[in-house]
């Protein structure tokens, strides 16, 4: 009986396989092990520092980031930048769109005024190109079995798995529709993307030296994009920790409490 | 208050004789949390206390959030990202208040259906069931209007999806969803009034929680076994009931504390899962996202209100009877919130005296094929509505329907049921000597 059962469902289930559309994306994406995974996970300072460069080398060119405070590449669990090294990062940026970013406009002066690390990353349309601040929660790389989601558990909802596998998909195929080049990219919903192939091996250089090669430069960002989207990441782990250790005990304690309550009730019920 | 003999509070010193003679507010929650309860009510007794927790943990994260956020469509966005980023503790905030609702659905669902299975809609809890599905739809509306607030393109698409229902409604349904949305389409009058309602409902709720305790303060607790408290003297009645402090607030304390412990892992550790990513992309009213989905807590019925297409022959036969008045997404409409009131109406559909579904043999197996069903709805209303799964999507919706119309009157009528204990006392002394209770082997889902 619980054979059948068990074969008929499977037979229901593999019906239903090729009908499951991906969700977020058609193309497969690679698990990543990412430091920052899992209950206890953080981010690599060294990792996030090395992103914020292939970021600000290759990804600002276009993309905005317009969520996020430069101020918070100094705290603790993100980059963790010195305070002058921020400062003198903030004064480097330059902003390529103005129309995106009139809350730099010194009317009084008549121009833009410099960018203070008090302020946000500059916002970016000028390719058409989306916001980054949080493109590593808006994205899931991962939505099985079955559309149930349950490999998110063991993988993590897989947004930064899903940019590294877009940085590293590309085909090298173009096609050109209406007065836009596509891009072959196996990752890419649909297959055929607009932005072109931002990053090679050695595209960016590392001082200390590190590692270069395609794969690392998109892991890389993509743990900047996620510190950039959940930077209270740490904060948040250490919150739900602690929660749940008190909590535990809390349960112990009254589970005890309980049970002494009860003992000479159900004593008296046993006995009668 | 509960018609079952029990201690009342007598006032002692010189004050509160005063107090009590002018408002016996002390009385009241004396008789209040001293409530004569059945001894034997078991785990599936604590949701009401969750649930409780819950409305307070999502009025007070939400009152503090409320603090910081801004209900403009330029502003709503970023608000919510400055919440996450700027504000002390405000990721947490954020989290909890989130996660919060699926907390909140998670044991409302579990409420109803220990409810369904074990009677607690029959005579004379009818109030305090019609009371309680009021709740639950003020839920949906607050959790719907709550989801709308943070501006991504979830909220935006689900807001335009969900007011698009009500203009399903023949004839009055476009000015009706035009006054509901403030406007032509949804747009920052819609935020403005969501916001406002979102803040309104939660103390309507608060309002309806105190009818509902009230209500079955008034009749006493159900309990597992189905029979009733005896009352024929204060004696008597405590060999079946316990007051409800200490004995059930620690019990209830208990479990609360063991779900809290598994809440805070997934707000700690993984507070995005029961989300949907697409909602960290702010709205945009021309880019429509691949897959609408709402949050999971509303699969069940959104599966019900996608399933009716207008190739089902009921749709057919609607669409044909009323000259077309009735439409495909029209009899969804009407499913979606049959589904509910059906529901709503089981104390009248159940045609059977015993409560306890434990009692109940061929019952038993309905119901748990409905607990299936239910679980089946929810997957498939997550599922695009196309293919495989809008068959299986009729099926258990019609299946949803047939267990409240026709099983459940059916089943009173030639269901043998097994016999009942005598006293809940009886019950009691089975479950705590055999860690069993009595009656049939129990290996229900529910228990």
């Amino acid at each position: 009986m619980i054979r059948t059962l068990a074969a008929s469902a499977l037979t229901v289930l593999a019906l239903a396989t090729p009908a499951i559309p991906a969700g977020g994306g058609d193309g497969h994406i690679e698990d990543v092990d990412f430091s920052f995974e899992g209950p206890f996970g953080t981010y690599d300072q060294m990792q996030l520092q090395r992103g914020l460069q292939v970021f600000t080398e290759s990804c600002s060119g276009c993309h905005g980031l317009r969520q996020v405070p430069i101020r918070t590449l100094h705290d603790a669990g993100g980059p963790g930048l010195p305070s002058d090294q921020v400062r003198a990062y903030a004064a480097e940026l330059f902003i390529a769109d103005e129309d995106s970013n009139r809350q730099l406009y010194d009317t009084e002066k008549g121009e833009f005024r410099a960018i203070l690390e008090t302020d946000n990353f500059p916002a970016n349309n000028t390719a058409g190109a989306p916001d980054l601040s949080m493109m590593a929660k808006a994205r899931a790389g991962f939505h099985g079995p079955y559309g149930l989601g349950i490999n998110q558990l063991f993988k993590g909802m897989g947004g930064p798995e899903y940019i590294t596998a877009i940085l590293t998909s590309y085909t090298g195929e173009e096609k050109t529709v209406g007065d836009t080049t596509l891009y072959e990219n196996t990752a890419y919903p649909g297959g055929w993307i607009s932005m072109p192939q931002p990053l090679e091996d050695g595209s960016v250089t590392f001082d200390p030296e590190h590692n270069n090669s395609q794969h690392h430069l998109a892991e890389d960002v993509s743990a900047f994009l996620m510190w950039a989207a959940e930077p209270k990441l740490a904060q948040r782990k250490q919150a739900g920790l602690v929660g749940v250790l008190m909590l535990a005990i809390l349960s112990v304690l009254l589970y005890l409490t309980n049970k002494a309550i009860w003992a000479p009730v159900k004593k008296r019920a046993k006995s009668a | 208050m509960s018609g079952i003999p029990h201690d009342h509070y007598e006032p002692k010193s010189n004050g509160e004789k005063w107090l009590h003679k002018r408002l016996p507010i002390v009385g009241l929650l004396y008789d209040t949390l001293m409530i004569p309860t059945p001894k034997n009510l078991n785990w599936m007794w604590i949701w009401g206390i969750v649930l409780t927790f819950c409305l307070v943990l999502q009025i007070v994260t939400g009152i503090i959030l409320a603090m910081h956020y801004t209900p403009h469509v330029d502003q709503a966005f970023n608000s919510i990202e400055h919440i996450m980023r700027n504000v002390n503790g405000g990721f947490m905030l954020r989290y909890l208040h989130m996660n919060g609702a699926s907390l909140f659905f998670f044991a409302v669902y579990l409420h109803i259906f220990r409810g369904l299975y074990y009677g607690s809609y029959k005579s004379p809890r009818e109030i305090t069931w019609i009371i309680g599905m009021l709740i639950y739809l003020l839920m949906m509306a607050t959790g719907f209007l709550g989801y709308v607030l943070p501006w991504g393109q979830m909220s935006f698409w689900g807001a335009t999806v969900i007011t698009g229902l009500f203009g399903a409604i023949p004839f009055i349904g476009e000015p009706i969803q035009t006054w509901l949305l403030g406007g032509p389409a949804v747009d920052n009058a819609t935020l403005n009034r969501f916001f406002s309602l979102h803040y309104l409902l939660p103390f309507v709720i608060a309002g309806l929680v105190i009818v509902h305790i009230w209500a079955f303060h008034t009749t006493g607790n159900n309990n597992p076994a189905g029979v009733d408290v005896r009352k024929g003297s204060k004696a008597e009645a405590e060999k079946d009931t316990l007051p409800f402090w200490p004995y059930f607030v620690m019990k209830d304390l208990f479990a609360l504390a063991v779900i809290l412990t598994v809440f805070f892992a997934i707000v700690g550790f993984m507070p995005n899962y029961l989300g949907h990513p697409d909602n960290y992309i702010e709205a945009n009213p021309l880019a429509t996202p691949a897959h609408i989905v709402p949050e999971w807590y509303f699969l069940p019925f959104y599966a019900i209100l996608r399933a009716f297409t207008s190739d089902v022959w009921v749709v057919m036969i609607a669409s044909w009877v009323t000259g077309g008045i009735i439409d495909a997404k029209f009899f969804g409409v009407l499913a979606m919130f049959g589904a509910i009131a059906v529901m709503a109406l089981t104390p009248w559909l159940d045609t059977s005296s015993i409560k306890s579904g434990r009692y109940r043999p061929m019952f038993k197996m309905w119901f748990a094929l409905l607990v299936i069903d239910f679980i089946v709805l929810m997957w498939c209303g997550a599922q695009p509505a196309e293919g495989i799964y809008g068959i299986i999507a009729l099926i258990a919706s019609a299946y949803w329907f047939a267990y409240f119309l026709i099983i459940l009157p059916l089943l009173g009528v030639i269901e043998k049921p097994l016999p009942l204990p005598d006293t809940i006392e009886d019950d009691f002394r089975a479950k705590v000597s055999h860690g069993k209770a009595t009656g049939a082997a129990d290996a229900t889902p529910a228990e």
